[in-house]
């Protein structure tokens, strides 16, 4: 695989942080949130700032950009410079120049980055209008210049669009527009293609690449995602709780990792290796759906409207104790199946046959003998328990409805709190007191409680950490291994789909395009979609669990 | 989502707004606020021993007095003490605003309930609701006093109707974001009951602002129901309210402003204070508003 790693021994140096220490105020007597980070980032080069949430990379950016929420934390320490500019020394006033003309921000949702109600081109060119003293004409050639330089297409167009009539992808080009339309010496970009499906992903990262090549700009890079880092990153900076832990070029980063916690994260990296195939147990299916059709809205009183066609011909079978990966993008489909599957919504025609029955177009009462055998575990694992609700009280409320007594139910749950890794006594504990990997066991318990025949998992790791990802796709595994159940298994990571996996569906604007064992699909797929989603799938050429490239063995 | 709030219940929420910190975090307005009118409840609730005279008694030899030893606040034109006078009717006042405000936050709250988790029942009802909130509440009220005569309860009646669209919205408002959360639909997929899902896991997100609501609409009944005594549309003569003292005191009210001053006193205060202590509820249940306001 090929790195970036270029040589910037005689670049000139744009940002300093020395010694960065930041704190919550004295009252709270906790440890500092930041512990004496220090990076340098150099002309032209992209450092990525990598580490599991919590760890203190955006505070770091938050920090250099003078952006610290007010009376909640503060620099006690420690010293930031961008080229011979002491930045913590600054007024008010001169760091609100010196983040539009020196250092630009992206963020990971332009949605709420950009104003809804203004025409995105007049918000490029607002950036130019306080900044600067050019006139009006001149103000418009440099939009329409940017606005081509991050490849955007009918720019007339889009130039007079809002924010909603364009695409996230385009969004995030904007934002990059107006990020660089002052040639910025350092662009910081906090996830910016977190909430980006992957080939869109690809393209940002390109066209940052590009941009920084063109204009020799600092890229500081704030990122969970280690295949994005293997892709883009010249240097490596690795933070755990407020402290850094590791920084090296990439390739030795990648290559010969020194601190333990490092080498842990990087093989907590899901690879697109597709996990040994297992043989097919029995093969009775337990979940078979035919021809499953949604068209969401549509019909109108007076005059009839199309609606939109959210999942067309979808048909698929899954045997007792196998897994079906449905992959797609944002808009194909996938989550419509599954909330048609778990008669969440009923869907617009075929058939869903859990075990014997028909359950496409149950009515409520008739579906609660069938909901039982059928669970879900959510994405948001801080949505989807009841705040309100002690853990025991929420593990407890499906058995419970299906006439076991509580008493029972909860040491039922007591019992599951183990296997799922968690003490006893936190059934009687609320959601907020646990973390997000640990929400998501007691979603994954509570459906387990029901003993289903089918756990469909919406994205169910999708909103955690590597490292958390890892074992909460061990439980489910384990879960499977023990209570034979069979689980459909949500997703937009291509990476998670292969280690979870047995069989593969891909779905593009509400169509299976392929499907199969998992690794056919993956290691020779079919479909051009299919092809291009893996080609997209950051860092794919590196095996990081074994520090290595892949197929090197 | 490291903005999580930790959770609460409605009667925590209720428990968090006396604990001691956060009262001296106030200031001294609420405190006021409050001490008026659990002074204003306490004296109007004790009226019958507190009252010297019989509200209704007259005595036409004693008419039009000014302040003396018998006559707290000197008498009215049929001789009736005024001081007996506005501790009664007060009595009568906040009974009606309280009731109202109860049935109205009661009713609110369950046809909001239903209208927000059952679309075919949404549409119908938010229709009903929407020409309710066409007519305008006081004409509403004075024709629905006038259906049903002039008693405490029809006065009652006629004040909630008005008031409840106001409740069904904002209840309605909070179910339809709540239904949409990960663990109302978990709670489907567990197979729980209808009545459940709204009772157990939806209605408790609506406890806060009901608690907020429910002091504006405490407030506004209040006054509703003196303008409609005021305007003759109240409770019948014979039952002294805040209102109707006003509405006598009309005719006189050049000789003797303390006619209309006491009662109008009384309800002033009544009213200012329970929307201070409405608008601090706001605030600490929803610190978010808060900071916009400043």
């Amino acid at each position: 695989m090929l790195f970036k790693s270029r040589n910037f021994d005689d670049a000139k140096t744009v940002l300093t942080v020395q010694d960065l220490t930041v704190s919550l105020p004295p009252a709270a007597k906790a440890p500092p949130v930041l512990n004496r980070i220090s990076l340098t980032i150099r002309q032209g080069e992209t450092v990525c700032l990598v580490g599991e949430s919590g760890s203190g990379k955006s505070v770091t950016s938050l920090a250099i950009m003078g952006l610290l929420p007010k009376d909640a934390l503060f620099v006690t320490g420690g010293k930031i410079t961008l080229s011979d500019t002491d930045l913590l020394t600054q007024s008010q006033g001169a760091m609100q120049d010196i983040r539009a003309r020196r250092v630009a921000m992206i963020f990971q949702e332009p949605m709420t980055a950009l104003n809804p109600v203004m025409r995105v081109g007049d918000q490029i060119e607002e950036v130019l209008e306080s900044h600067t003293s050019l006139s009006a004409d001149e103000r418009r050639k440099r939009v329409i210049d940017i606005m081509e330089q991050v490849h955007l297409p009918d720019v007339d167009r889009i130039h007079r669009s809002y924010p909603h009539q364009l695409s996230g992808g385009q969004r995030q080009r904007i934002m990059i527009a107006m990020a660089l339309v002052l040639e910025p010496e350092l662009l910081i970009a906090d996830e910016p293609t977190t909430a980006l499906d992957v080939t869109t992903q690809q393209q940002i990262l390109s066209l940052i690449a590009e941009l920084q090549e063109k204009h020799g700009t600092a890229v500081l890079f704030i990122t969970h995602d280690m295949g994005v880092v293997a892709e883009i990153a010249d240097t490596v900076y690795v933070m755990k709780s407020g402290d850094l832990v590791e920084h090296a070029p990439i390739e030795t980063l990648l290559r010969a990792p020194k601190q333990d916690y490092t080498q842990n994260l990087l093989r907590a990296v899901p690879s697109l290796i597709p996990r040994a195939p297992r043989t097919a147990p029995g093969g009775d299916p337990v979940l078979k759906v035919d021809n499953l059709d949604m068209i969401y809205g549509g019909g109108g009183f007076f005059v009839k409207r199309a609606g939109t066609h959210a999942a067309k011909d979808v048909t698929f079978t899954v045997a007792r104790g196998r897994t079906l990966g449905i992959v797609g993008e944002s808009g194909s489909g996938k989550s419509t199946v599954a909330r048609c599957i778990m008669r969440l919504i009923a869907p617009t025609a075929g058939s869903i046959r859990l075990r014997d029955t028909d359950i496409a177009h149950l009515n409520r009462a008739q579906l609660k003998p069938h909901r039982q055998h059928l669970q879900v575990v959510f994405q948001d694992p801080f949505r989807s328990l009841n705040p309100r609700w002690t853990v025991g009280r929420s593990l407890i409320e499906g058995p419970v409805n299906y006439g076991t007594s509580p008493s029972q139910a909860m040491a039922r749950a007591a019992e599951l709190m183990e296997i799922v890794g968690l003490p006893r006594d936190s059934l009687d504990r609320y959601p907020h007191q646990f973390s997000g990997g640990q929400r998501q066991r007691i979603a994954i318990a509570r459906a387990v409680m029901m003993q289903p025949d089918v756990l469909v998992a919406d994205e169910a790791v999708s909103a955690l950490d590597v490292s958390v990802q890892a074992q909460v796709l061990d439980l489910l595994n384990d879960l499977q291994e023990k209570l034979g159940i069979t689980i459909v298994f949500i997703t937009h990571d291509l990476r998670v789909a292969a280690q979870i996996c047995d069989d593969v569906l891909v779905m593009q604007r509400g169509v299976v395009v392929e499907q199969g064992p998992a690794a056919a699909v993956l290691a020779n797929p079919q479909h051009e979609y299919t092809k291009s989603l893996i080609e997209a799938a950051p860092g794919r050429a590196w095996d990081f669990a074994n520090f290595r490239e892949l197929g090197a063995a | 989502m490291s903005h999580y709030a930790p959770p609460s219940s409605a009667m925590q929420s209720v428990l968090r707004l006396f604990s001691i910190p956060s009262l001296a975090k106030l200031g001294t307005g609420p405190l006021i606020a409050a001490a008026v009118l659990t002074m204003i409840v306490i004296v109007t609730l004790l009226s019958p021993w507190l009252a010297p005279f019989d509200p209704l008694e007259m005595n036409p030899m004693n008419r039009l007095q000014g302040p003396s030893d018998a006559n707290l606040l000197g008498t009215d034109p049929f001789g009736r003490d005024i001081y007996s006078r506005v501790l009664i009717g007060g009595r009568v006042s906040l009974l009606i605003g309280i009731g109202a405000a109860i049935v109205s936050v009661f009713i609110g709250l369950i046809i909001g309930l239903i209208a927000g988790f059952f679309r075919l029942a949404d549409t119908i009802i938010m229709r009903i609701m929407d020409s309710l909130m066409a007519i305008p509440s006081i004409l509403l009220a004075i024709a629905l006093v006038a259906l049903n005569g002039p008693s405490i309860t029809s006065v009652i009646m006629a004040i909630t109707i008005p008031e409840i669209p106001r409740v069904v919205r904002l209840v309605r408002s909070v179910v339809l974001t709540a239904r949409e959360e990960p663990y109302v639909e978990a709670a489907v997929a567990l197979g729980s009951s209808m009545p459940k899902i709204l009772f157990q896991h939806l209605m408790p997100n609506t406890m806060a602002p009901l608690i907020v609501q429910g002091t504006y609409i405490l407030a506004s009944a209040i006054l509703t129901e003196a303008i409609l005594s005021f305007l003759g549309a109240g409770v019948s003569t014979e039952i002294p309210t805040w209102g109707n003292i006003m509405a006598e005191g009309r005719q006189y009210f050049r000789i003797k402003p303390e006619l209309i001053l006491w009662p109008g006193l009384m309800l002033s205060l009544c009213i200012l204070s329970i929307n201070l202590l409405g608008d601090t509820a706001r605030d600490m249940l929803d610190p978010r508003l808060k900071k916009r306001g400043e």
